[in-house]
């Protein structure tokens, strides 16, 4: 069927729009990137547009020397693989039983659940249970009290629901499995794309928050990398690192370079595995929406 | 692969919470009752067990916080703990709203919630709109990748972009508008800024990701709507306006009382983040007054009150919409 002169009017105005849209998503992106691979001395001077000029790497050789930054690391890589096992196990563990229909009480236990994403205690009383427990400076209070999120309870129930056959169950149920071995030889093997989902949403929360750092952490030593970020980008605590620099100026000029390459470092490990996983997010957030 | 099914589940279906509510009538004999929850028990006793740990999760940090709320009633006294501690009724409240701070917090929260919701809620969807009717695949895929990219950046790298581009004088905004002549503004510490800034970075952060519940809905519109429609000549705007938006509708409405619902619930993350002694005058919002004044002055009782003021607004907003959305629409959350 043959467009009308209206419609291939829209499909350019459309496609044009989309264009300008996609550059100013990537622009700001790109300009992280050349910044950080650029001489400080350039950039500062406005030289810099979009690639890259007088190509130094001096921003990555003192983010690299900076022990903050490298313990940070360290400590964030840490909290989001324990993290993320104990806020798997859990969704599984509750996703499980809640998909079963002879699961007597499984309203009761959603409903209440549920009323946990709109209602809560808040920050003060929640603060001073985690005191209580103990969990103050130590890695226990990152991964424990967001041990599961509520969302992706109801993403993984539904996935067990639809994508597993009751019947299977069943059948392996006369085989002789108990529940827990239905679970774990049936419905775990049969779940696995979901689950790559989950560890990957909860993988990305971990490594981007710093909410409950900044609360129940207080030995630097401890600090996620999300925490050294907000000392060098928005605090501009970075004296030690630019300290070779003389005038002021001058430290000002590598401190943005440091604050560029920075960026570049906290988002390589996500960025890098983004365009290959991208799929599986969106299927993760499209199965919460549409069958929540 | 199975999720694709899901994809195209009607888009109807899309009341994102009603499961929860959905009872069954199960009717069960009552005159052996007894007999049937023992029989039920010793069937299902191990899915009881599964899900002990989630209960108790639960219970202690969700529950029991809830029930911890009761300090905003009290002094609150460390040695005697919350529940030893002495009532005082309203009185944190009372010093709330008759302080300097209510109406600022108020302002704020609100003018950053309706902000945001006037210009994030809308964008999402007219994205969605757009890349639905791309031809090109490689093109659709390539405003995909690219749009969905920025939610990964975490809230500090985000504000740290903001940061590094608006700073006076070396920042790259300000070179361009001195290169235009004009004057360069210190726009994060200038208080009159801090709310579109808040707002756009947010929007050009979420944009992309947002749209994708859209997208799904859309893919879900019987292409047979279009056919007919063509066949009748109907352009491609007004197949848009009266096919594809009355299909999303549903979705729409949802997302927009869960929104609307957390309208005073301004993130902490970001905003206190962007906030610094310069223009707290308009970024202070109820969260980070929450943390100021609790966790950092130790006025656990006072702040409190104030976060279960903010929680309680909440929560009558969201039933509230949520009731006007199911007598207008037919569409709510339960």
């Amino acid at each position: 069927m043959g467009e009308t002169r209206g419609d291939k009017l829209f499909a350019i105005v459309n496609n044009f729009i989309l264009i300008v849209i996609l550059a100013i998503v990537l622009y700001p992106l790109v300009f992280v990137l050349s910044a950080s691979i650029s001489n400080p001395l350039a950039v500062s001077r406005g030289e810099l547009w979009l690639w890259p000029k007088d190509i130094s790497f001096a921003g990555y050789q003192k983010v690299f020397q900076n022990k903050d930054i490298l313990i940070g690391y360290g400590n964030t890589i840490l909290y989001a693989v324990i993290g993320t096992a104990i806020n798997v196990v859990m969704t599984i563990l509750a996703a499980y039983p809640l998909s079963r229909k002879d699961f007597a009480g499984r309203n009761v236990i959603m409903i209440m659940m549920v009323f946990t994403m709109f209602f809560s205690g808040g920050m003060i009383p929640t603060y001073l249970i985690i005191k209580k427990l103990g969990m103050l400076n130590s890695m226990w209070a990152l991964v424990i009290p967001n041990a599961v999120a509520v969302w992706n309870i109801i993403i993984m129930r539904t996935f067990f629901r639809e994508n597993v056959p009751y019947e299977v169950q069943e059948a392996a149920m006369i085989d002789g499995c108990s529940k827990t071995q239905i679970l774990l030889r049936v419905m775990l093997p049969l779940s696995l794309p979901i689950i790559a989902v989950m560890t990957l949403f909860y993988c990305v929360d971990h490594w981007n928050s710093y909410f409950s750092a900044l609360i129940y952490l207080t030995d630097r030593g401890k600090f996620p990398l999300q925490l050294v970020l907000r000392e060098i980008l928005i605090q501009n605590q970075m004296d030690k690192m630019a300290g070779s620099a003389s005038s002021l100026s001058e430290q000002i000029m590598y401190g943005q370079q440091i604050k560029y390459a920075v960026v570049i470092v906290a988002n390589l490990p996500v960025f890098l595995l983004y365009p290959f996983l991208q799929r599986y997010f969106v299927q993760g957030m499209t199965i919460g929406a549409i069958k929540g | 692969m199975p999720i694709k099914k899901l994809l195209q589940m009607d888009a109807d279906k899309a009341a994102i919470l009603e499961y929860a509510y959905k009872t069954e009538s199960d009717s069960r004999g009552d005159d052996d009752l007894i007999r049937t929850a023992r029989k039920h028990w010793l069937n299902n006793w191990e899915l009881y067990l599964l899900i002990t740990p989630v209960l108790a999760y639960f219970i202690i940090f969700h529950y029991i916080p809830m029930y911890g709320v009761q300090i905003a009633f009290k002094d609150f006294i460390a040695t005697k703990g919350i529940t030893g501690s002495p009532w005082v009724g309203m009185k944190h409240f009372d010093r709330f709203f008759q302080s300097y701070f209510f109406w600022r917090l108020i302002k704020n929260t609100l003018g950053i919630g309706v902000y945001q919701l006037a210009v994030g809620f809308p964008v999402p969807i007219l994205l969605a709109l757009m890349i639905h009717e791309v031809r090109g695949k490689f093109f659709k895929k390539t405003v995909q990748t690219v749009t969905y990219a920025p939610h990964f950046l975490s809230t500090v790298v985000m504000v740290g972009i903001l940061v590094i581009f608006l700073t006076p004088d070396t920042g790259i905004v300000n070179q361009i508008i001195k290169a235009f002549g004009g004057h360069s503004i210190p726009f994060m510490t200038e208080p009159g800024w801090f709310k579109s800034l808040y707002v756009f970075s947010g929007v050009w952060q979420q944009m992309g990701w947002s749209s994708i519940i859209y997208l799904a809905a859309l893919s879900g519109v019987d292409p047979q709507l279009h056919e007919a429609a063509r066949v009748d000549g109907a352009s491609r705007l007004q197949r848009i306006w009266h096919i594809n938006i009355p299909c999303i509708v549903p979705t729409i409405v949802i997302l927009l009382i869960l929104n609307t619902g957390s309208v005073l619930s301004v993130g902490f993350e970001k905003a206190f983040l962007m906030q610094n002694d310069m223009n707290l005058e308009s970024s202070d919002v109820f969260a980070t007054y929450v943390y100021r004044s609790g966790l950092l002055g130790a006025q656990y009782s006072f702040s409190a009150a104030v976060g279960f003021f903010s929680n309680i607004v909440n929560f009558v907003l969201l039933v509230t919409v949520n009731f006007i959305a199911r007598r207008v629409g037919g569409n709510s959350l339960w």
